[in-house]
């Protein structure tokens, strides 16, 4: 079957099987390797997505599901000030070991910096409960979002 | 590739109407409403599906609406769009308390209160709350609409009162003024975890008399249930502390629990109790009553 939709901003039309996931879409039809193959049970977060802005895992997404909507993957949003500012304090703070989880974490970290909500560092821990880093490092990544909207404050 | 969504076909539902028409006229065939539940289900072969009808862009299902004495709430509302309506947080607060605790922001975007409520597993947190708030399901098939109240709903685990071809289209919330009520979660962990048991509880109280008492449970039974005993032994009798403690221990008359992966039955069983007077005395305290 055919969907359409709005990958970073251009329109796309792929040709999918019905079970087809999204994560398997982007990764293998279009390029998109930040978004990451973890747990493929919508557990982990690594392949985290925008879908119409909201974080969506698109390993537990139908391709079919997003015909008509608007996809953000971290390749969309590489000039993005709110990104650079994230990808900055990640790097500052330590908030990376291993790298695998971290394109997951930056972009529910973005869609909350952009969704206005308040950033306290309980509302940070919250928000991103659905980002698994198993090297453990919770501590720095919580401190880096902080760190950033306070800067993005400024 | 570990997990595999088996070959399926996927028709998409753009209108109510055209959604009963599939799902009337499809065999074997599964309703998608966010798929968060449904598509690890496919993956794990919790069911033989042939056809799925996707009713996530039906607009006439989502909406969130104060009508004075009850909130109507559409089949397809996502569960974060009920976290952040300031119509639950002030006609239904203890619905976004429980929905808060569920999941991950990632799974509450696409998940749906009606999907957690017809997939109806033992577990579903949006059920205690509503069980307590007396909630009624409007179902809805091409042959007309009938209301059952949600203490009616669940028959066991992953079975509900739904027939072939019925739609779970709204959820009548009705507005409990001058109540108090609460939900407390226990889980394996904090965050993004499942309910080892799962308590709501509401209270209206009158001249320091329990006026009305709600008890519901999950986790605890093969469906989501109410404590009648732990109500019953309350209601109309003077606020204390004694009473309280008395009322939360009947609550092993109303569950049967299991042991399984999360917790054993016995952990399951004195938990209901401290979680049922826990969640009374946070109640008492929301509905303004000092003990």
């Amino acid at each position: 079957m055919k969907v359409s939709f709005i990958l970073n901003g251009e329109p796309v039309t792929v040709d999918v099987k019905p079970n087809e996931t999204l994560l398997d879409t982007l990764r293998l039809k279009l390029n998109i390797k930040s978004v990451k193959r973890g747990c493929e049970r919508a557990e982990c977060g690594a392949c985290t997505v925008l879908v119409d802005g909201r974080p969506t895992y698109s390993c537990n997404l139908l391709t079919a599901q997003v015909e008509g909507k608007e996809v953000t993957t971290l390749e969309g949003l590489r000039d993005d000030p709110i990104v650079k500012e994230l990808t900055s304090k990640f790097v500052e703070r330590g908030a990376i070991q291993c790298g695998f989880c971290t394109p997951g974490f930056i972009i529910t970290a973005y869609a909350l910096l952009k969704s206005g909500k308040e950033l306290t560092p309980e509302n940070v821990k919250k928000m991103l409960e659905g980002n698994i880093c198993r090297c453990t490092g919770y501590k720095k990544i919580i401190e880096a979002v902080t760190a950033a909207a306070e800067a993005l404050k400024k | 590739m570990f997990y595999r969504i088996p070959e399926i076909n996927y028709f998409r539902a753009s209108t109510l109407e055209e959604a009963l028409e599939l799902i009337s006229k499809l065999e074997n065939v599964k309703v998608l409403a966010g798929g968060s539940d449904l598509l690890i289900d496919l993956k794990i072969r919790r069911y033989e599906v042939k056809n799925v009808v996707d009713i996530s862009g039906i607009k006439e299902l989502s909406y969130i609406e104060d009508r004075g004495d009850h909130v109507a709430i559409g089949a397809a509302t996502k569960l974060q769009d009920i976290v952040e309506s300031p119509i639950i947080a002030t006609k239904a607060p203890v619905l976004a308390e429980a929905v808060n605790e569920m999941a991950s922001w990632q799974v509450r975007n696409v998940a749906t209160i009606g999907g957690n409520l017809c997939n109806a597993s033992p577990a579903a947190d949006t059920a205690p709350p509503l069980l307590v708030l007396n909630a009624r399901l409007r179902l809805v098939s091409l042959e007309g609409e009938r209301e059952v109240p949600i203490t009616e709903f669940f028959l066991g685990p992953r079975k509900t009162v739904l027939r072939k071809g019925e739609l779970l289209k709204e959820i009548v919330v009705p507005y409990e003024r001058g109540a108090g009520a609460s939900f407390i979660k226990l889980g394996r962990r904090n965050a993004f975890t499942l309910s080892v048991v799962a308590v709501a509880t509401l209270v209206k109280v009158r001249n320091g008399i329990f006026d009305d008492v709600r008890v519901a449970l999950n986790s605890v039974a093969p469906k989501p249930v109410r404590a009648v005993s732990v109500e019953k032994f309350l209601k109309s009798r003077e606020v204390s502390m004694s009473a309280i403690e008395e009322g939360a221990k009947r609550v092993l008359q109303d569950i049967s629990p299991i042991s399984d992966v999360r917790a054993s039955a016995d952990y399951r069983k004195e938990m209901s109790v401290i979680l049922t007077k826990e969640s009374l005395l946070r109640s008492l305290e929301r509905a303004g009553v000092k003990l």
